[in-house]
């Protein structure tokens, strides 16, 4: 977009006064940071999103004992209900599990596995899908043809089933006892491969009309290689819309994961996503010990809700049809 | 229209194969098989021997020729936890999944027609808001989430309802049905709702946003100047003409309803083929693996052609499906 069609610009003597900072103003000063504050509810799903990236990265710092450290953990303390409650005990704010695992500390760690899973599964799906949807609508004809066959056919199944099926395979492979970090491996190939083909439709679609306008046919007149026009000229036209698509995706990616961990395909008891926290915590609700469960499953569902809300709001902001 | 007809089946046969190599390099090699069948202490001889009974030295293509001609008769081999044939264990299972399956599909439709309706027509009520606000939640939550809450409310709390199982069921033939039975139908009514949300807001919003389109046509408005009544507009003329596009998704839908069972189910412990699928993928058991894919895919494959064949004969405008995220 050009800066010219912008009407609540500011003055340019102004924004280039000092040069070390012209982007950030450039940026307060864009279409997309103005309807981001016109939006309450944008605002708000960006400060939880931002706290649970926060909390994650912090997790160490933050949390009263590592729960993957066996040494830290006192069956003692076990099942120990929330803080407010009659039976609580500090500093298990957020009570504890059967192994005497303060809750609130296996939610930090286990949303960092999350968030790392999520993120990178994100990350990996992006590449894929980008490296073999710009081949498709850059090459086009029988690459072009057998590419988008087979996104066709993935788009039938339910990516939960392909992940699953992903995983399962995997375990075989390498046998049933992976440990935890190769697991974690496993998961981002997962989700990666569930979720390529909605970037390959997106970027074959731009793709497709980008090449033919002229300054493709200029960047080949002078000779470069094919694959630099791709990366260098054509991609970085096609970034808006696969943007939206990796924000809503990282929504899908979390859900994936903690559905998968759920189900028992994921991570291990021994390095717990929030998933993993959620089907632990399952056991224990007949007991009536109903904040093993819960408190993991708010943490999730708040994530999930606020990054939906955010892709929601990524995806009308950059639409120029809605402005 | 035979051409297209004729395509498409050939597309789906192609698809079918595709499915098929796919699920035969899974049992072929991922996992050996013999090291399924003898123990750790069998000699090499009698490895060879094994591998030769169960026709592994052939050429891969043969083999594929054998395990393809005996997934069409359903025979996908033996599973490895259970030591029965894969395709017994299917069957047993098939009815649990398919009742719970249509069961969540009615509760969707019947529920979503009817709240999309109500936010269509009385958009600015406080309940239409109410709606739209549980749709974002319904979409945002996942499955397992969902069925664990309803567990704690219902089951653990209340009381009121069964938090795992099927109940009683009655044996008709090969196929068992739990909806004969008292305690069948109780334990049927969370799974189907777990299971049934998420159609439920998709089918909510469709119906939503296609009444308020069909609201506005001419032929509403024509309907209006004739002076008919307002019952009569909008449940005789808009809701008929949006009940197409519903059906249609609510059919394409059926087959990821199905899928998404893997994950009810084991909310529920529901003896379907879900739950059998996840214990295959937690212990590893290739055969039942590759034959639940197998299965999945030629439901999928079948809805998608017939729906895809009904959409010409029923109204050639309609060219755009809703696809399930997750």
């Amino acid at each position: 977009m050009s800066d010219a069609v912008v009407p609540h610009r500011a003055e340019p003597s102004a924004a280039v006064a000092r040069a070390g900072t012209s982007w950030f103003r450039r940026a307060l000063d864009s279409d997309i940071f103005y309807s981001f504050r016109r939006s309450k509810l944008t605002m708000v799903a960006a400060a939880v999103t931002l706290l649970f990236f926060l909390l994650a990265i912090f997790a160490s710092v933050l949390s009263v004992q590592n729960p993957f450290d066996p040494a830290q953990l006192q069956l003692m303390n076990s099942r120990i209900s929330p803080l407010w409650t009659a039976d609580g005990q500090s500093p298990f704010l957020l009570g504890t599990d059967e192994q005497g695992r303060d809750v609130f500390s296996a939610i930090l760690y286990g949303l960092r596995i999350s968030l790392v899973v999520g993120v990178l599964g994100v990350v990996f799906a992006g590449a894929l899908g980008i490296t073999l949807g710009l081949i498709a609508g850059y090459v086009g004809g029988a690459v072009d043809g057998l590419i988008m066959r087979i996104a066709d056919v993935q788009l039938t199944f339910p990516a939960i089933l392909i992940a699953l099926l992903v995983n399962g395979v995997a375990k075989s492979v390498f046998g049933n006892r992976l440990d935890a970090m190769s697991t974690l491996v496993v998961l981002v190939v997962a989700i990666g491969l569930s979720f390529w083909v909605q970037y390959a439709r997106t970027v074959r679609g731009s793709v497709m009309v980008e090449k033919n306008k002229d300054y493709v046919a200029a960047a080949q007149l002078i000779g470069l290689p094919a694959p630099i026009i791709m990366l260098r000229h054509v991609l970085p036209n096609t970034m808006g819309p696969i943007l939206v698509i990796a924000t809503i995706n990282l929504a899908l990616a979390v859900i994936t994961e903690a559905t998968l961990s759920f189900l028992g395909a994921g991570m291990p008891d021994t390095m717990p996503s929030l998933g993993t926290l959620i089907r632990i915590g399952n056991n224990y609700l007949f007991a009536g010990e109903w904040w093993i469960v819960a408190f993991p499953g708010f943490a999730l569902a708040g994530l999930i809700l606020s990054i939906n809300l955010l892709g929601d709001w990524l995806r009308d902001a950059l639409n120029p049809k809605l402005r | 229209m035979l051409a297209f007809t004729l395509r498409r089946a050939i597309q789906a046969i192609g698809v079918m194969i595709a499915v098929g190599v796919i699920s035969f390099s899974m049992f072929r090699f991922a996992g050996d098989p013999v090291n399924q069948i003898v123990s750790l202490d069998t000699p090499p001889a009698e490895r060879e021997a094994v591998r030769k009974s169960l026709g592994l030295d052939d050429p891969v293509p043969v083999q594929f020729a054998r395990y393809f001609g005996n997934a069409v008769q359903f025979k996908f081999g033996v599973s490895y936890q259970f030591r029965q044939p894969v395709s017994s264990l299917l069957a047993e299972r098939m009815p649990a999944t398919l009742e719970l399956a249509i069961c969540a599909t009615i509760f969707a439709m019947v529920f979503g027609i009817l709240m999309g309706v109500y936010s269509a027509l009385k958009r600015d009520t406080v309940l239409a808001k109410i709606f739209q606000a549980v749709s974002l939640i319904g979409i945002s939550l996942p499955t397992f989430l969902i069925g664990i809450l309803l567990i704690y409310l219902f089951s653990v709390t209340l009381g009121w309802l069964p938090s795992f199982g099927r109940g009683d069921v009655v044996r008709l033939g090969w196929w068992t049905t739990g909806l004969l039975t008292l305690s069948g139908l109780k334990a049927l009514i969370l799974p189907s709702i777990t299971l049934g949300l998420f159609q439920l807001t998709l089918i909510m919003r469709l119906v939503r946003a296609e009444m308020l389109e069909v609201l506005r046509t001419d032929y509403i408005r024509f309907a209006r100047a004739r002076g008919l009544t307002t019952r009569a507009i909008h449940f005789g003329h808009a809701l008929k003409n949006t009940l197409v596009p519903v059906i249609t998704v609510a059919g394409l839908q059926f087959g990821s309803v199905i899928a998404f069972a893997i994950i009810t189910e084991t909310v529920f412990q529901w003896p379907g083929m879900g739950l059998l699928f996840v214990q295959a993928v937690q212990n590893v058991d290739i055969p039942i693996m590759a034959a639940y894919l197998l299965m999945v895919s030629l439901i999928f494959v079948t809805i998608n052609l017939v729906v895809d064949i009904l959409y010409t004969v029923v109204d050639p405008r309609l060219r755009s499906t809703i696809r399930r995220p997750a």
